[in-house]
């Protein structure tokens, strides 16, 4: 195979909103909804990524991973918890054997502005701590320069770091400024060796956005398409609304088919996802939505 | 945890999502709008219209004779000399402008009706042909005190009485793509919808009753191909205007030679949808399906000819058919129906034929693999592979969810092939180059040519075509020309 990124396949703006617009027109009701917000809460990464991140506030947020809403029986549970590498091993002595997985970002996220050597240790941090997923940042200053061999060799040395933990290449949307550019660092992080490719870190404005999910959905069909290789999807950040998740659902859906429904294939990266969900949840077993007092915030 | 904690990936259907039709309002019978009234058709009779979704009857309507055609011209004449010529325009926009109005607040019941009784899906109905014909008269209700400055020192002035004669296809939206204007421009009107699709305009007969648009300003008249003759062919018509086939199209302009009759006529089409390698293939794709899917292929400048480029044609049509398989084809008030019904039986019929023809001729056929309903009149989206210009499927106009597929190596070989055709109505081109855009654009004999997109349509921009697809424009600044003599 070539590798030649300046020529990414076309990305026609127009074209994706439409399509998008599409997928927000579908109407889901009854089974496919009750179905639907189960599986959209059993996609996300439950996390909290901030400077003031605390022991404390890491174990309320693994046991509330496992347990989202108690209330409500047959709920399945987040796909992962996501935290920085120094409260892996915390997230680890509360999670412990449950399906919970945990993800951790690192190569000095979000800005990855620093040396492949510390990237390198910072995953290595991440994986000896027990992580079971990686979420790395691209250098973008060298992505917009035209440096692609650059990014592609750097997620190539931490995707050979990280062993058998899955790799999770964020894009940081946000700053690359034209679709083209997102299905080029799309296509770069694929063959360098993604398992997973995500649009933002949560910390730029505007995160994850569904044009530019599909922009990325897009690229990994086209891959599969040519490889027979599956590379997972993961929007972050924004995601707050069950309507919203559902449309990103449909979008899926429709884009790469039953094959990638499942947490093992796509997640939403969000934090306050998860309790939109339980009170929509809540709306259609009780027939009433409740007061959120009786959701837990962890 | 337990296992079942984890769902792995599964087929996400979507449960039916019907909209509501309690809120809408038919009556059993309709008879004809004539001088503000309806009355009884003279010739007593009643044809039925059925929903093609599921075969039900829902409503009669009245079968208009000469007898009636004659009442309904001389109604639209006297109206012409005695009120709406001398009214001052900026009245007579007032009037458009209330009808616009009215149309948008009962949009939610015009929409479901059109799709009862066309067979279109609601989504298209309810986004795009309520809304766009709202805004056809809300566009041409602001040109109506505004002629002197549209066509300056040409003093334009209004023809007289209007014969307007509409397909099926587009029912509510292509009534008022032919009375805004004629309104606007000073002209009265007689209307008639095809035979299969009344109710919308029997509808929006009720709205211009509502406005109080001055009696007879506005007649629709509803019947079959020799009530339009009727209307052709009456000396008291000053202009002919004319969506359909091409058939009916040249039937007219033999009738009206050597008249003083003007005419528009808006005609078939079999337009070349051309997509070369540098394209952004996955929009292509999408591009592709609302070409040709859209309203069920019933769209006279539907996309049915696809032309790709060799290089690409492989990946064209491996993602096309997969795009195909996510489209849902059925009822066609499920909010989540893509492909609705075929408008009847007579032309699921005609696209049978010709899907039979393309299978004799020797082309590949490819079909989703959606299930249909029972009753009612549905066509599974199809392609034809390995088309070439010499095939029937091609040349002539199916009016269907059918596409044929031809691929060309070079720019000139596609200008050719494209051009090749009786028809010249509308264009797409697919390249991420805007020089080749540039190119194509003026070499392609078509009235309408879409760059990376396509089926977009909007009352301030003009439609109509080439050769057999037609002659004078629709919508815009061009559309009011036709309604006015200079």
């Amino acid at each position: 195979m070539k590798f030649d990124f300046k020529h990414s396949p076309a990305i026609d703006q127009v074209g994706i909103e439409e399509r998008v617009a599409r997928f927000n027109a579908r109407s889901i009701k009854k089974e496919t909804k009750l179905s639907g917000l189960k599986l959209a809460l059993n996609m996300i990464d439950l996390t909290t990524l901030e400077g003031k991140d605390t022991e404390g506030k890491v174990k309320q947020m693994c046991f509330k991973a496992m347990h989202v809403s108690d209330d409500l029986p047959g709920l399945p549970t987040v796909a992962a918890v996501c935290v920085y590498p120094n409260h892996v091993k915390t997230a680890k002595q509360v999670l412990k054997d449950s399906k919970v997985k945990i993800a951790s970002v690192a190569t000095a996220f979000p800005s990855g502005n620093s040396t492949l050597a510390i990237k390198l240790d910072d995953t290595k941090l991440a994986i000896d701590s027990g992580a079971d997923e990686v979420d790395m940042v691209i250098s973008r200053g060298e992505f917009l320069k035209g440096n692609y061999n650059f990014v592609f060799d750097e997620i190539a040395a931490i995707k050979n770091a990280c062993g058998k933990a899955r790799l999770k290449v964020i894009l940081e949307t946000g700053e690359l400024s034209t679709l083209d550019n997102v299905r080029k660092a799309s296509d770069i992080a694929i063959l360098a060796g993604a398992d997973f490719i995500k649009t933002s870190t949560g910390k730029i404005q505007p995160a994850a956005t569904m044009p530019v999910t599909l922009v990325m959905l897009e690229a990994i069909k086209d891959h599969y398409l040519e490889t027979n290789v599956m590379i997972g999807m993961k929007p972050a950040g924004g995601i707050s609304t069950a309507k919203n998740a559902l449309q990103y659902l449909v979008m899926l859906n429709e884009t790469l088919g039953p094959k990638w429904m499942s947490n093992e294939w796509f997640r939403f990266g969000a934090s306050s996802l998860a309790n939109d969900i339980v009170l929509q949840l809540g709306k259609e077993a009780k027939g009433v939505y409740y007061s959120k007092d009786y959701i837990s915030i962890d | 945890m337990k296992t079942e904690d984890t769902i792995t990936g599964f087929d996400w259907k979507y449960d039916p999502a019907p909209e509501a039709k309690d809120h809408i309002k038919l009556k059993s019978q309709y008879d004809l709008f004539i001088n503000g009234k309806f009355v009884k058709p003279n010739s007593k009779k009643y044809f039925d219209s059925y929903s093609p979704g599921s075969e039900e009857k829902l409503a009669s309507v009245a079968q208009a004779n000469a007898k009636d055609v004659d009442t309904a011209v001389i109604a639209a004449k006297n109206a012409y000399d005695k009120v709406w010529k001398k009214m001052p325009a900026k009245e007579r926009a007032k009037y458009i402008f209330r009808i616009a109005r009215v149309i948008q607040e009962r949009a939610r019941e015009l929409a479901v009706i059109e799709s009862m009784d066309g067979g279109k899906p609601i989504r298209e109905s309810r986004d795009f042909d309520i809304p766009t014909a709202a805004n056809h008269f809300f566009y041409y209700a602001g040109w109506a005190d505004k002629l002197v400055y549209a066509f300056p020192n040409r003093k334009p002035e209004s023809l007289g009485v209007a014969a307007q004669i509409i397909p099926w296809n587009f029912p509510l939206l292509m009534a008022a793509w032919k009375i805004a204007p004629a309104l606007a421009t000073g002209n009265t009107v007689v209307l008639k919808p095809a035979e299969s699709t009344s109710l919308t305009a029997l509808k929006l007969a009720e709205i211009i009753q509502e406005c109080d648009l001055p009696p007879g300003v506005v007649n629709i008249i509803t019947g079959f191909g020799d009530t339009g003759a009727a209307m052709v062919a009456h000396p008291l018509v000053n202009k002919i205007a004319f969506t359909g086939s091409t058939d009916v199209g040249k039937i007219i302009q033999k009738a009206i030679a050597g008249t003083n009759k003007k005419a528009t006529l808006e005609l078939g089409g079999k337009a070349a949808n051309i997509v070369f390698d540098d394209a952004p293939i996955n929009q292509a794709v999408e591009g592709i399906v609302n070409g040709i899917f859209f309203n069920q292929g019933h769209v006279c400048c539907a996309g049915s000819r696809l032309f790709v480029q060799e290089n690409v044609a492989e990946e064209v049509i491996q993602k096309l058919k997969a795009r195909m398989q996510t489209l849902i084809v059925g009822d066609p008030l499920d909010k989540n129906t893509d492909i609705g019904a075929i408008n009847s039986k007579e032309q699921l019929d005609k696209i049978n034929e010709y899907l039979k023809i393309g299978v004799k001729e020797g082309l590949e056929l490819y079909q989703t693999s959606a299930a249909l309903p029972k009753k009612g009149f549905y066509c599974k989206p199809t392609l034809f592979i390995g088309a070439a210009q010499s095939n029937r499927v091609v040349q002539e106009e199916i009016f269907g969810p059918v596409l044929t597929i031809q691929t060309f190596r070079t720019i000139e070989e596609v200008i050719e092939k494209a051009n090749n055709i009786p028809y010249g109505l509308s264009a797409g081109v697919w390249t991420d180059k805007g020089s080749k855009i540039f190119n194509l654009t003026s070499k392609l004999r078509a009235g309408v040519i879409w760059a990376n997109t396509y089926n977009k349509f909007d009352p301030t921009s003009p439609f109509g075509g080439y050769k057999e697809s037609g002659f004078g424009r629709e919508g815009g600044l061009h559309g009011l020309m036709p309604y006015l003599k200079f």
